[in-house]
């Protein structure tokens, strides 16, 4: 199968970098093996760039159908834009997810994975930053399409912009990816996973749009967006630190 | 024509006829937010009746989940039981 | 069942015969008058389901790193807890809100978040009930975000601009017990904690013996 050449690839780095290390070099090793599963997933992905193409298309779905919700007289409301731009990113970033770890159990690559002599919450890292890149490229798309369909000037503030959209994914992806891989052995993962997700990441998306719709007024309100990002960067930290900290414990059986 | 296939498409019918009855004409709305203050009195909310309600949702809810643990309890102490004698039963 | 338990449960009763001849007794809030008496049980609400929050997050914790099955037993009953004392807080909220606001419901910071916060432990007990097996390290995980998310639930209504009273009243209360609130306020909130704590006894209890049962079954199979 073509998803287990690389996992074995991986093993074997991996092995081979323990082999050379010693205590002083555990962060090197962290940063190593964080690197290597995302190189792993990198090179799964672009073969056929499954997961990209369709949850792309997916979040766009998701604005058109929004369009047509909310589009009265040609007009959207005031703050639609923000509202919608999230909405696409966590609906999207929830799709991502469960397809990303459905790979990984369907060539039970993750057992093999938590076998390797690596640091677990490495391992956490790495499926993490694959999930930003996604999400990433997903953003990529939806702001200009967003800005161009609902004439809103998402690109007044595009540092600030920027910064909330980094914010509220790592947000959003920390909490994803955790729960996304906690739930990879349940017969039920696919409506627990929102279930899960949403509640516990409705602040990371209030921050973000609250944020973007005070870039949206006339004059850009920084102030509040500047406030907004501060929470969310809080949010950001609280929500890596109990992810790290929680990866190793929920995947020992 | 069988009677299953008559059965097939009054049904067809039916269901591609309902449609037509969610075209209802919208309820009229409340055109904006009032404050309560402004209100004339013949339109003020009693208050006694909410407060009531309020109390009285309590001690259900308390009175409910009592029960029901309650229930589970015993359910869980009954099966025990069984499973109790059952093993002394297959002991001897 | 602890020996405990009795003189608990009659002090309890005690203190909800008191509290309502003190609410009733209790002046009238000057804007709101009668529907204000909501009050003294709708803030105590939200007291005991965060006792409730704190036992399953400190439960959560212990079981998912220490193994101790009897924290998990805490933390599944104080999950149930805290929707038990939530609902009570959202149901006791929008009777409050319809009278004093005019609306049953706002999207406010303080209201949405409290909803999140109880929708967060549903997600718990649906984990725990539906997750297969294992779940029970998966709940334990919901549990500790969903406690490390309510801080800024507190947090949001002092910053956004919102209807809901701000939470300094409560301390404002205490602080000027001469007018009368603060005794109702006090004896309600010291009798809900107490309830909690009865209530959480009896479901460990019960939980305990749904774990005595599990075992039963297993080694009936062997």
């Amino acid at each position: 199968m073509a998803h287990e050449a690389p996992a074995s690839r991986l093993v074997f780095h991996m092995s081979a970098t323990e082999r050379g290390g010693s205590a002083g070099r555990s962060d090197l090793m962290f940063l190593r093996t964080a690197l290597l599963v995302l190189k792993k997933d990198f090179a799964i992905e672009v073969k056929t760039l499954e997961i990209l193409v369709t949850t792309l298309f997916f979040a766009v779905s998701c604005v058109l159908v929004f369009s047509f919700a909310f589009v009265k007289e040609g007009q959207a409301p005031p703050d639609a834009a923000a509202g919608i731009l999230w909405i696409a990113i966590a609906f999207s970033g929830t799709l991502a997810l469960g397809r990303t770890f459905e790979r990984e159990r369907y060539a039970e690559t993750l057992r093999a994975l938590l076998l390797a002599p690596a640091p677990r919450p490495a391992l956490y890292v790495g499926k993490l930053l694959g999930i930003l890149v996604l999400l990433a490229l997903d953003a990529l798309i939806l702001v200009p399409l967003i800005a161009l369909l609902f004439t809103a000037p998402l690109f007044a503030r595009p540092l600030l912009l920027l910064l909330l959209l980094a914010g509220g994914t790592v947000g959003f992806a920390a909490v994803g990816t955790l729960f996304a891989a906690m739930l990879i052995r349940s017969r039920t993962r696919d409506v627990l996973l929102p279930i899960l997700l949403y509640p516990i990441t409705v602040p990371v998306i209030i921050c973000g749009v609250r944020g973007t719709a005070a870039l949206l007024e006339s004059p850009p309100d920084e102030t509040t967006a500047v406030m907004w990002l501060g929470i969310l960067f809080a949010l950001d930290v609280v929500f890596l630190t109990l992810a790290l900290w929680t990866f190793e414990p929920l995947m020992t059986e | 024509m069988k009677p299953r296939h008559l059965a097939i498409a009054i049904w067809s019918i039916i269901l591609m006829a309902a449609p037509l009855f969610a075209f209802q004409p919208p309820p009229p709305g409340q055109s904006e937010f009032v404050p309560i203050r402004e209100l004339p009195p013949s339109e003020q909310l009693p208050a006694a009746p909410l407060l009531v309600i309020a109390y009285a949702f309590f001690l259900a809810l308390m009175i409910f989940y009592v029960w029901t643990v309650w229930r589970r309890l015993n359910r869980v102490e009954r099966e025990i039981h069984t499973l109790e004698q059952r093993t002394t039963r297959s002991s001897r | 069942m602890k020996k405990s338990f009795v003189p608990l449960a009659v002090v309890t009763a005690l203190l909800f015969v008191i509290a309502p001849i003190l609410i009733a007794r209790a002046p009238y809030e000057s804007e709101m008058l009668l529907i204000q008496k909501i009050f003294y049980f709708h803030v105590p609400s939200w007291v005991a389901m965060y006792c409730g929050l704190l036992v399953c997050a400190v439960g959560s914790i212990w079981y998912l790193f220490k193994g101790n099955r009897v924290a998990d037993r805490y933390a599944e009953s104080a999950a149930e807890l805290v929707l038990l004392f939530g609902l009570n807080g959202l149901v006791s909220g929008p009777l409050w809100a319809r009278k004093a606001w005019g609306v049953w419901w706002q999207w406010d910071a303080k209201l949405t978040s409290a909803l999140l916060l109880w929708l967060i432990f549903v997600a718990y007990l649906l984990v725990r009930k539906y997750g297969g097996p294992g779940s029970e390290k998966l709940a334990a995980a919901v549990g500790i975000f969903g406690a490390a998310v309510s801080p800024f639930v507190y947090v949001s209504v002092n910053i956004w601009r919102t209807i809901h009273p701000k939470t300094s009243v409560v301390p404002d209360i205490v602080k000027n017990p001469a007018k009368g609130f603060a005794a109702p306020l006090l004896v309600s909130m010291l009798a809900f904690v107490l309830l909690f704590v009865l209530l959480l006894m009896v479901r460990v209890y019960l939980a305990a013996h749904q774990d005595a049962l599990d075992e039963l079954y297993l080694a009936h199979e062997d």
